[in-house]
């Protein structure tokens, strides 16, 4: 008999990207989500008693028990997490924790966003008061807005700092698109692309082109994480959460202190410290990508290489599923589709599908321990994770 | 030109905006910590204190980082495509972000010297910075 594994991951469900979800709405896209991931561990909404989701369109606040209400579950546990692209792994250590404390058996975690090609997509509530945030008083009217330009500034200074990096940013999309070639889910799935046709596309803020950048989406993902008894009777291998780390250091790029050593190392430190897991152990790297460049700072500070070296790093590394370095084998959400905070749980669905040996015609070869990293906002919000499986 | 997505000051960075009317740069000095803040606060973010003046920044800096916006990033800035968004360092310290004019952005590069000056628009002034001659 196995020894009672860590609170774990024991079920999940992801809905495919796509560019309009059309009449959909948050809690649509939640319940069939829901549903799909309880019966994937084998469980039914009756048997959930905890609930992370996010910031919604739905209800400018109280979203929890909004949710809570639509899909008729009574809670002993639930919040809402705000942490951007993060806020899908910040999900997981909340729910362990939770479940250690007591506090729930079986948390569910619910991403959901719609998205129209009208151009309404999720922006989380709004509030009379957020003229008077800083970010709106000194940094909108310079045009200091969107993500793009806040990460192109990024990859100026990083560049400035250790040189090109345009070859290996492409190097990175065009691996990420080999992957999703297996992931029929992916939004660029079947359409493969190359080198040349990513430093050829056209340039949005110096130095990031367009196939550096993520494609908005609209779409839905969940886990389950339950207690760890329970998570040896669930119908598929169990994925505990072996360690976690977050850190936020910043809101406007302009106020992080650093451009190019991020709050990345702190978050993946401390994932990796409490797994007691080494990163030569890491089988599978899920890395959140907003943008290529994104991908370089993470393998650095999140410790796979030393600072200054990713681009070496991924010129001697194949990253596909069957390489020497399987990164973002679901095709990163470069080539998946990014559905807001649905997009950043998406590599947490891909790491427990490889890990549970579901990973189908991408599946990497004698995978022990995934790491996944979430990050929100321009380099704002980080928080990492290190998974593994119990092998029956 | 056009103008800029209008700031909304609230009592606590109304003096910054005066003193951008008036041409001047100014940021907060720390009585506790002697830190330089920017942008205003009621507190230092260093020590805690609320002892916090207004001080003459130099209006000199440095180029931190910076990007070129091929597209607009606002209604109101349409008109400006392309435009430097960038991040300046201020001699003092602390880090804001402004923009570069009066030099084609293919000339720029991070680490050079930068001035301010000031871009009015009907109700309010906005610091701006020129590469230093
Ligand atoms: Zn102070």
């Amino acid at each position: 008999m196995s020894a009672v594994p860590p609170p774990s991951i024991v079920g999940v469900a992801e809905r495919a990207p796509v560019r309009d979800t059309g009449d959909e709405t948050d809690l649509t896209l939640s319940a069939s989500i829901a549903v799909e991931a309880l019966a994937d561990a084998g469980l039914g909404l009756s048997d959930v008693d905890g609930l992370l989701t996010h910031p919604m369109d739905v209800a400018s606040r109280l979203v929890p028990s909004t949710l809570g209400e639509y899909l008729g579950m009574r809670l002993g546990y639930a919040d809402s997490v705000d942490l951007g692209g993060a806020t899908a792994v910040g999900m997981l250590w909340r729910a362990a924790a939770a479940i250690r404390a007591g506090m729930c058996s079986v948390c569910l975690c619910l991403t959901a966003v719609p998205r129209t090609t009208a151009g309404t997509t999720h922006t989380g509530p709004t509030r009379r008061t957020a003229d008077l945030s800083p970010w709106r008083e000194f940094d909108v009217p310079y045009g200091n807005i969107g993500a793009t330009e806040g990460y192109a500034m990024i990859a100026m200074r990083y560049e400035h700092e250790f040189g090109d990096t345009a070859r290996a940013r492409a190097e990175i999309a065009v691996a990420q698109r080999a992957n999703a070639a297996h992931q029929p889910k992916a939004y660029f799935s079947g359409r493969p692309l190359d080198v040349d046709e990513v430093l050829a596309s056209e340039l949005i803020a110096d130095p990031l082109r367009k196939l550096d950048c993520v494609l908005p989406t609209g779409g839905a993902a969940a886990v389950v994480v339950v207690r760890g008894d329970l998570a040896l009777r669930a119908p598929r291998p169990a994925v505990p959460i072996l360690g976690a780390g977050e850190a936020v250091t910043h809101k406007t790029i302009t106020y992080a202190p650093s451009l190019t050593d991020t709050a990345i190392k702190d978050s993946a430190d401390r994932a990796f410290a409490a797994a007691g897991v080494a990163r030569s152990a890491i089988g599978l790297a899920s890395l959140y990508d907003c943008y290529t460049s994104t991908v370089l700072l993470t393998l650095e500070d999140a410790g796979f290489c030393a600072k200054g070296e990713a681009a070496a790093f991924v010129g001697d590394h194949d990253l596909t599923w069957r390489g020497s370095f399987p990164l973002n084998t679901h095709g990163g959400q470069l080539s998946f589709g990014q559905s807001d905070v649905a997009g950043g749980m998406s590599h947490v669905t891909e790491a427990v599908l490889q890990l549970q040996d579901r990973g189908e015609g991408r599946q990497v070869r004698d995978l022990r321990y995934a790491f996944v990293h979430g990050n929100g906002g321009i380099m704002s919000e980080q928080a990492s994770v290190v998974l593994g499986v119990v092998v029956s | 030109m056009t103008g800029r997505p209008t700031p909304h000051p609230s009592p606590v960075t109304r003096p910054f905006w005066a003193a951008c009317a008036r041409h001047e740069l100014t940021i907060q000095r720390c009585g506790g910590c002697s830190s330089a803040v920017f942008y205003p606060r009621p507190v230092c973010p260093v020590c805690g204190s609320s002892r916090l003046d207004w001080v003459a920044a130099t209006g000199r800096g440095t180029l931190y980082s910076y990007t070129v916006a091929r597209r607009a990033t606002h209604r109101r800035l349409a008109d400006r495509v392309p435009y430097v968004i960038a991040i300046v360092e201020l001699d003092e310290g602390p880090r804001l972000t402004s923009t570069v004019i009066g030099t084609d952005p293919a000339d720029l590069a991070i680490g050079v010297r930068l001035q301010v000056d000031f871009e009015d628009d009907e109700t309010v002034s906005f610091p701006v910075f020129r590469v230093a001659s």
